[in-house]
């Protein structure tokens, strides 16, 4: 049954060629049945793999499609590995991928390039895939690389805007920078063990040196830090908000930022073995929640909240990670993918609804007119905050709960974080729903319900946001042990967790407070955030971030293009032209003086010829 | 073997290199197209001279047929270089050979 695991990347890859290559030959109907089928059928072959795996005994399975690279010692083959981890991606990928096509179809129906845009979505779904199946770190490679790729491509999908393609590079370059960590450890790991492959790895792994695998693990970090935005390259993911929303829902907060987690989760053999880099991750982590968590207290563009809110809880993942849950890390990444695209997808209907604004001080009172879309806000709302028994409260629990018993400190750090979720979700959620409308008239007008297209994902995610925790939260414990292979469990024994799951009882009434004070502030009090011109003092600094991008502007970008147009107007100019040149206008002389010989006199002509006869007869004679 | 006694194949090859050098100074000093010719022939002929001094040492035929040969070659080249000589004159008045630049680069 693994075997098929071959279908599951390669049908959106067919799809994005057929919507691809014809393009405006096919309908916008045929474009989209075209670009979801695709999805849909990977998501119902993951299902089928994922189901002839239940009650099994989790063993893992490697489908080869072929020999790739073979040099000297050194083989990599192109193969899959189909094991609990990967497979749980699949699901996550091709589940919330097809809702998100469906979305996309009501959502960018009007849009002139809506077959790019379904082109785009099924490339990356499949790069994703490569992602996470690849049973090697260079084809996970691949699809890191291809998901940057069309990550670049989706957010400056409006390319005519100039700030649209500026922040697509931005995203494209600074996940590169990440890459170049990334690539720098897969290759450390390869001189230690002569192999990328995870199996070979792995098996050697207790061999390396300690210091090797900690620089390697450290290296894998700086690429996870890139691509799943964690301080300080996290930057780009506020910037990328200029994609369209389905953009923002499947990439910057299902999938793509996800890759990080799946890698380190990956590699959790190795990670296991360098405490050192564990720590690194979990502060990372932690303090990356803390301060993106700050930041969407200012906010009020509605999917900057949503962004800084994926940042953070990326930093709750890496955090699990850090202090050795890798299974609550993941669990985290699949109840993550289910309320954050259900709230970003729900974002997108009110953006929708009000005509392109994105502006909360400009919402409110949206529950009456947007019924569906309030209702399914609302339960991703609970579930992000920690809700009991949504899907939210038993991924975030669990991470607090190994926090405390592991390092202290960071839980500690991560329930604060957790109430700092709460507090800035409420505002968000009563500003924008709540309340009275505070647009315009024209806007009020125009206030409707999104289509079926859009409202169908967004119910589906929202029974998945309410359930989805408590019917995975069995099977992760069970089935998905990470880092268990080099030491004793990492996750520490149930009974010795009771007293935690008391505290975590006291932190859930905290959040809901949370919850409460907002309502107070915001409804009753009936407070609002300045317009931009009035804003000042602290509001004012974590209203722009505070100055991040402007400190990097003067640091690094400032720098680099000064030097870059020093070389492209100075150097380029003076040198490198000059040589150039130079030597064509040496050849030139040179001839020049050559021609001379060319006298026409014939008597100056023959005394040449003999003494070049001569010449020659005396070198052959003597030579 | 020596027809003559006193002159050895040497002196042969003395007398064909003066008159070759002086043929090769008249080509390459005189201004007088037809003397320059005049020079060629004479390099020419101290070759066949040189050629049957050798032939007449080794006691072998092979040196004279190639004095033939050069006979019938220096003939031929004599007919069509004065041929292109006398055109040139009729053209220009002169067999100055100073005077022919125009392949002047």
């Amino acid at each position: 049954m693994e075997q098929l695991v071959k279908f599951i990347p390669l049908f959106p890859l067919i799809g994005f060629a057929i919507i691809g290559l014809a393009n405006r030959r096919l309908t916008k109907g045929i474009t989209g049945v075209l670009a979801t089928g695709a999805v849909l059928a990977s998501f119902a072959v993951a299902v089928m793999i994922f189901m002839s795996r239940l009650g099994g005994d989790g063993h893992a399975v490697t489908v080869t499609l072929f020999d790739w690279i073979t040099a000297g010692n050194f083989s990599a083959k192109f193969s899959f590995l189909v094991d609990n981890l990967s497979t749980m991606f699949l699901l996550v990928i091709t589940g919330v991928g097809t809702l998100i096509h469906l979305y996309s179809v009501g959502y960018m129906h009007e849009d002139d390039g809506f077959r790019r845009f379904m082109a785009y979505l099924n490339l990356f779904i499949f790069f994703m895939l490569l992602l996470v199946l690849g049973d090697n770190y260079l084809v996970m490679f691949i699809g890191w690389e291809g998901v940057g790729l069309c990550s670049y491509l989706l957010i400056g999908f409006w390319f005519k805007n100039i700030d649209y393609s500026s922040a697509a590079k931005k995203a494209f370059v600074m996940n590169r920078i990440g890459d170049l960590g990334l690539l720098l450890g897969v290759l450390l790991i390869f001189t230690a063990t002569g192999s990328v492959t995870y199996s070979e790895v792995f098996a050697q792994a207790s061999t390396i040196a300690i210091p090797v695998v900690t620089t390697a693990t450290i290296l894998l970090f700086i690429g996870a830090m890139g691509k799943s935005a964690q301080i300080p390259l996290y930057t780009w993911l506020p910037d990328a908000m200029a994609g369209p929303t389905p953009v923002s829902a499947l990439i910057h907060a299902a999938t793509m930022v996800t890759a990080g987690v799946y890698m380190v989760a990956r590699s959790s053999v190795l990670y296991m073995m360098a405490p050192v880099s564990m720590d690194l991750v979990a502060w990372t982590g932690v303090i990356t929640a803390l301060f993106a968590a700050s930041i969407g207290f200012a906010q009020t563009d509605i999917k900057k909240v949503l962004a800084y809110s994926t940042v953070s809880q990326l930093g709750f993942m890496f955090a699990a990670l850090g202090v050795g849950a890798f299974t609550a890390g993941v669990f985290h990444v699949v109840t993550h993918a289910f309320f954050k695209a259900l709230l970003f997808l729900g974002a997108g209907s009110v953006i929708h609804a009000m005509h392109h604004e994105q502006d909360i001080r400009n919402m409110g009172g949206l529950a009456k007119k947007l019924p569906i879309t309030h209702a399914t806000f609302l339960l991703g709302f609970l579930a992000i905050i920690g809700f009991p028994f949504f899907s939210g409260y038993y991924s975030k629990d669990e991470i607090i709960i190994q926090a405390l018993a592991h390092k202290p400190v960071i839980g500690y750090l991560l329930i604060f974080g957790a109430l700092m979720t709460a507090f800035y979700m409420s505002r968000l959620y009563f500003l924008t729903f709540i309340g009275k409308f505070r647009g315009t008239e024209e806007q009020e007008k125009h206030l409707h319900e999104s289509p079926l297209s859009m409202t169908l994902p967004l119910i589906v995610l929202a029974i998945l946001s309410v359930v989805g925790g408590y019917l995975l939260q069995g099977y992760m414990e069970h089935n998905l042990t990470l880092g268990n292979a080099v030491s004793a469990s990492p996750e520490i024994e149930e009974h010795s967790l009771h007293g935690l799951h008391s505290i975590m009882w006291g932190v859930t009434a905290a959040a809901i407070l949370m919850a409460v004070i907002a309502y107070i502030l915001y409804i009753i009090q009936g407070r609002r955030p300045s317009a931009d011109a009035d804003m000042k003092g602290l509001e004012k600094v974590v209203y722009n971030k505070y100055y991040v991008d402007e400190l990097y502007e003067t640091l690094i970008t400032k720098p680099l293009n000064a030097l870059s147009s020093f070389f492209s107007n100075w150097v380029d100019i003076n040198i490198i032209d000059r040589f150039v040149n130079g030597t064509g206008e040496g050849v030139n002389l040179l001839s020049g003086q050559m021609r001379l010989t060319q006298s026409g006199n014939t008597g100056f002509y023959i005394v040449a010829m003999v003494l070049g006869m001569a010449l020659l007869i005396a070198m052959t004679m003597f030579m | 073997m020596e027809l003559i006694p006193g002159i050895s194949t040497e002196h042969y090859i003395f007398l064909s290199v003066v008159l070759f050098c002086i043929g090769a100074f008249g080509v390459m000093y005189r201004k007088n197209a037809i003397i320059v010719f005049m020079c060629i022939e004479l390099m020419l002929n101290a070759v066949n001279l040189l050629l049957v001094a050798f032939s007449r040492q080794w006691n072998g035929a092979d040196a004279q047929v190639f004095v033939f040969f050069v006979m019938a070659v220096a003939a031929a080249e004599v007919a069509v270089g004065l041929a292109i000589l006398m055109m040139i004159y009729r053209n220009t008045g002169t067999t100055d050979i100073n005077v022919f630049s125009k392949l002047k680069g």
